[in-house]
């Protein structure tokens, strides 16, 4: 069989081969092609944070601030969320997976705006130039949440630089954001209705909007800090009559629902990992997809909870509480109907399946542990500890980054035609779980403990966990290089895929392996709704 | 136990209450995330695919289920929010008659001055079972007030006040924390709070006041400033009396009125414009930058000690 279509695959135009040379890949406007540029950009963003991550955690194994003064630890603390954040998490999954997908999955030949969708790249990657040009002059050590007055008025590191490419990464955010809203409304194929989409595109969807309507709102946030280093106009200094907690209004107005940016594609993957790997159709189509415009919504009404001790009114507090809660309860409704597709499927433990069921265990404990955050009483005492960072980073690294990785694994034979050594790959998924839990969860105890975080150095007693911390940090390190070691590898050597490897009901799947430039031959007519593996009668349950 | 702390100690009378609050989000996580896990293995392992054509029943969902799902935690998640406030309102609530401390931050200290005259830096004593209010400003960048074995915290803001309150009930020493990052040393700016029992409170605060309390300080600066001036304590001069005024309410030229508080006290020095009294005008000087944040709170201090009472004392 294999011998049979390997000269065949081999010869067959497709995306990758239709074109060569370096032109062909910096001037193209297909999609696919944009999301390898993507996907290059951000793996090496990527490792640029996780490099400060190494550095933080090899200064913390000892309580003393005795590897690097305090300065280096805070700008280290600094570029690895600035990285992470704005040039990794937020364009991963969109940007990579989303735009390779989005057109497939709806049966469009492109994204609506080719060329801006280029542009978009463009944009990430000069702001990305400015913050790493940031780094190489001598770093920025206000924290990536650049908290005024320290970061208008006192930091003498390069603020600006870092400000600029932020505020310039921002514009390919919200060009992404647009495209994909006008591409999901204008382009989908004949038959293709709003409720039989896959998942996939609903989370995109919700993910966009709060692009769209968020990010303006930090870019005119970092231009005021800007303005106000420069030319001192007094917005948030209070000798001029500014307030600098007007600055947390204005950046966690955006940065809280950034943070279902980075999420809400991430449920999205987890959708489509779940329903093929289990193949069966996603239990309660309606409420998963209901419950990621659910969250794009609500998820602009809870900033405030980062404010519970910044001196705001009790009374504010306790709306921006009872909002937070309800937030929650959409990405429950997630989980549980995750769960209920597994109930009576036809379940393989494949790579991308092993990813996913280790996000609906870690993003079920990163959710639960948001609850500990938005009650007030036990915020006071949390807020601003290791608490906070280990549920970040439950969200984050064991819910986005899983749901990332999975999604690479699973489309990884339509992008790049080859299938990834199963084996290397399930056991690399198995070193990340163990190194994640082992980071983060003792982060939990020291947060509740007490230990501040930001701190470059700490009190002896927290130091059992901080090694734990960093022995796991190192484990994850090497769970992380060897998918990117076998990847590469396998676009060379790993065997050829057949369209559909994992007999997946996805639009996606019925093109060629790698798809060809226009991604289907004939305009497909879609007659039926996302994940139906069979076409028996339904079976009632509940 | 096992060598080091996996449970940080109770030292507060609100600590109780947050642990309380804490356990019980902890059985809920515990729960769901148990749950959670436990079904999926379970399903993982029952529902393993037996033959590579094998093709599951297809299943559309179910309302009650969802309804359910949606429903149950909806109301966890409301009595958790209720319980989590109502703890919270009664734990910020400042009780009558606590005892008063001044806070200044700075990068990288904490200063603290107790009413009586005694400043520390990075240090505070306090005695035991007695309610104590700070009231805190920073002069630079935003700090914030963290003592873990008493479960509080407040972000202490340049150009504001903000206040919190503890009541210790254990001796013994604790670590007093900067949680907002501030800079180059902010795992640096910590300190202790030192709890005692009365006596040695007592004489632990007289052998340190051999200077003048913070009131008299204030009273001094008052002098200095040429404050009196206008603020005359027997008859109204051009400035309103400030005898009295802690704590009342102000009629302002604008019709509104506003409780004369250290908030109202502090922008009335730094930014005398910003609220005019009903019947005054703008004579008084802007002092911002004039008076030191620690100064400002002396002033304060003093302008809270005159009371009415004493205005007839002074009279005499």
């Amino acid at each position: 069989m294999s011998t049979v279509s390997e000269p065949i695959a081999g010869t067959k135009v497709h995306y990758l081969n239709a074109d060569y040379g370096i032109k062909s890949w910096l001037l193209t406007t297909d999609h696919k092609r944009i999301a390898l540029l993507y996907l290059a950009g951000i793996t090496f963003f990527f490792f640029i944070g996780g490099a400060f991550a190494v550095l933080m955690r090899l200064e913390l194994v000892t309580p003393q601030g005795d590897m690097m003064q305090p300065e280096t630890y805070n700008k280290m603390f600094t570029m690895h969320g600035v990285m992470m954040i704005f040039f990794f998490l937020i364009p991963s999954i969109p940007a990579v997976l989303g735009n390779f997908l989005v057109p497939m999955m709806i049966g469009a030949r492109d994204l609506a705006f080719p060329k801006i969708n280029l542009l978009s790249w463009y944009i990430a990657m000069i702001g990305g130039a400015f913050t790493l040009y940031a780094v190489v002059a001598g770093g920025v050590d206000t924290g990536w949440t650049f908290y005024t007055p320290y970061s208008s008025t006192y930091s003498n590191t390069h603020v600006i630089a870092t400000a600029v490419g932020v505020f310039i990464s921002g514009f390919s955010s919200i060009l992404t954001g647009l495209n994909f809203i006008v591409t999901i409304h204008k382009m989908r194929a004949p038959g293709m209705t709003w409720f039989r989409l896959p998942l996939f595109i609903w989370a995109h969807y919700a993910t966009s909007i709060i692009q769209v309507l968020g990010t303006p709102v930090v870019a005119i946030t970092i231009l005021l800090v800007g303005l106000e280093r420069g030319f001192n106009i007094g917005i948030f200094d209070p000798e001029l009559g500014g307030d600098p907690i007007l600055f947390q209004h204005l950046f966690w107005f955006y940065s809280h629902p950034a943070v279902y940016i980075m999420i809400l594609p991430g449920m999205g993957v987890i959708s489509e990992l779940v329903t093929c790997f289990a193949r069966k159709k996603i239990f309660g189509y309606a409420f998963v997809a209901g419950s990621s415009v659910a969250i794009a919504v609500l998820g602009f009404l809870v900033w405030g909870h980062h404010m519970f001790v910044s001196g705001q009114s009790v009374y504010s507090g306790m709306v921006f509480s009872v909002l937070s809660f309800l937030v929650a309860i959409p990405s429950a409704i997630k989980v549980f109907n995750w769960t209920a597709t597994l109930y009576k499927g036809s379940i393989v433990y494949m790579t991308p399946m092993l990813y996913a069921f280790g996000f609906i265990g870690l993003f079920t404990i990163g959710g639960l542990t948001g609850l500990f955050l938005a009650t007030l009483a036990v915020d006071v005492h949390v807020h601003d500890t290791y608490f906070v960072v280990a549920h970040f980073h439950y969200i984050m690294v064991g819910g986005a980054i899983m749901a990332y990785l999975g999604g690479i694994h699973y489309w990884w034979p339509k992008i790049s035609g080859k299938l990834y050594p199963e084996g290397w790959a399930r056991l690399s998924a198995g070193i990340l779980f163990i190194g994640f839990n082992l980071t983060f969860f003792p982060q939990f105890i020291l947060g509740y403990l007490g230990m501040p975080r930001r701190y470059h150095a700490y009190p002896e007693e927290f130091q059992v966990l901080n090694v734990m911390s960093s022995a796991g940090a190192s484990i994850l390190g090497v769970g992380y290089l060897i998918p990117m070691i076998y990847l590469v590898w396998s676009m060379r050597y790993g065997r050829p895929s057949p369209p559909n490897p994992w007999g997946s009901a996805g639009l996606e799947w019925k093109t060629p392996s790698p798809p060809p430039t226009f991604n289907f031959d004939k305009t497909p007519v879609i007659t039926e709704d996302p994940y139906i593996y069979s076409h028996d009668e339904e079976v009632e349950v509940g | 136990m096992i060598g080091f702390p996996l449970f940080p100690e109770q030292a507060s009378t609100v600590a109780g209450s947050v642990d309380l609050m804490y356990f019980i989000l902890t059985a809920i996580t515990v729960f769901f995330s148990t749950l959670i896990f436990v079904l999926i293995f379970y399903f993982a392992v029952k529902y393993r695919r037996r033959r590579p054509d094998e093709i599951p029943p297809p299943m559309h969902g179910a309302l009650r289920l969802e309804l359910a799902w949606s429903i149950l935690p909806l109301f966890i998640a409301l009595s958790l929010f209720a319980g989590g406030t109502a703890i919270y309102f009664r734990n910020v609530a400042i009780p009558p008659g606590a005892m008063e401390i001044y806070v200044v931050g700075k990068q990288w200290m904490w200063k603290l001055q107790h009413p009586e005259g005694p400043r520390e830096i990075n240090e505070l004593h306090v005695p035991i079972g007695q309610a104590v209010k700070l009231t805190m400003t920073s002069e630079d960048v935003i700090h914030s007030f963290y003592v873990p074995a008493f479960r509080v915290k407040m972000d202490v803001i340049p150009g504001r006040y903000t206040s919190l309150w503890f009541q210790p009930t254990k001796p013994g020493r604790y670590h007093l924390f900067c949680a907002e990052y501030c800079g180059t040393n902010h795992s640096a700016m910590k300190g202790w709070v030192h709890v005692m029992e009365q006596v040695d409170y007592n004489n632990w605060l007289g052998g340190g006041a051999t200077g003048e309390s913070m009131s008299q300080a204030g009273e001094r600066l008052f002098n200095q400033l040429g404050c009196l001036t206008c603020h005359r304590a027997t008859a109204p001069g051009r400035g309103p009396v400030l005898e009295g005024l802690y704590g009342s309410t102000v009629h302002l030229q604008s019709g509104e009125t506003v409780v004369a508080d250290e908030a109202y006290i502090r922008e009335s020095i730094l930014r005398p414009q910003a609220r005019i009294v009903a019947g005054y005008r703008t004579q008084m000087p802007t002092f911002q930058g004039q008076i030191s944040e620690e100064g400002l709170l002396q002033l304060i201090a003093y302008i809270k000690s005159l009371a009415p009472k004493e205005r007839i004392d002074t009279a005499q």
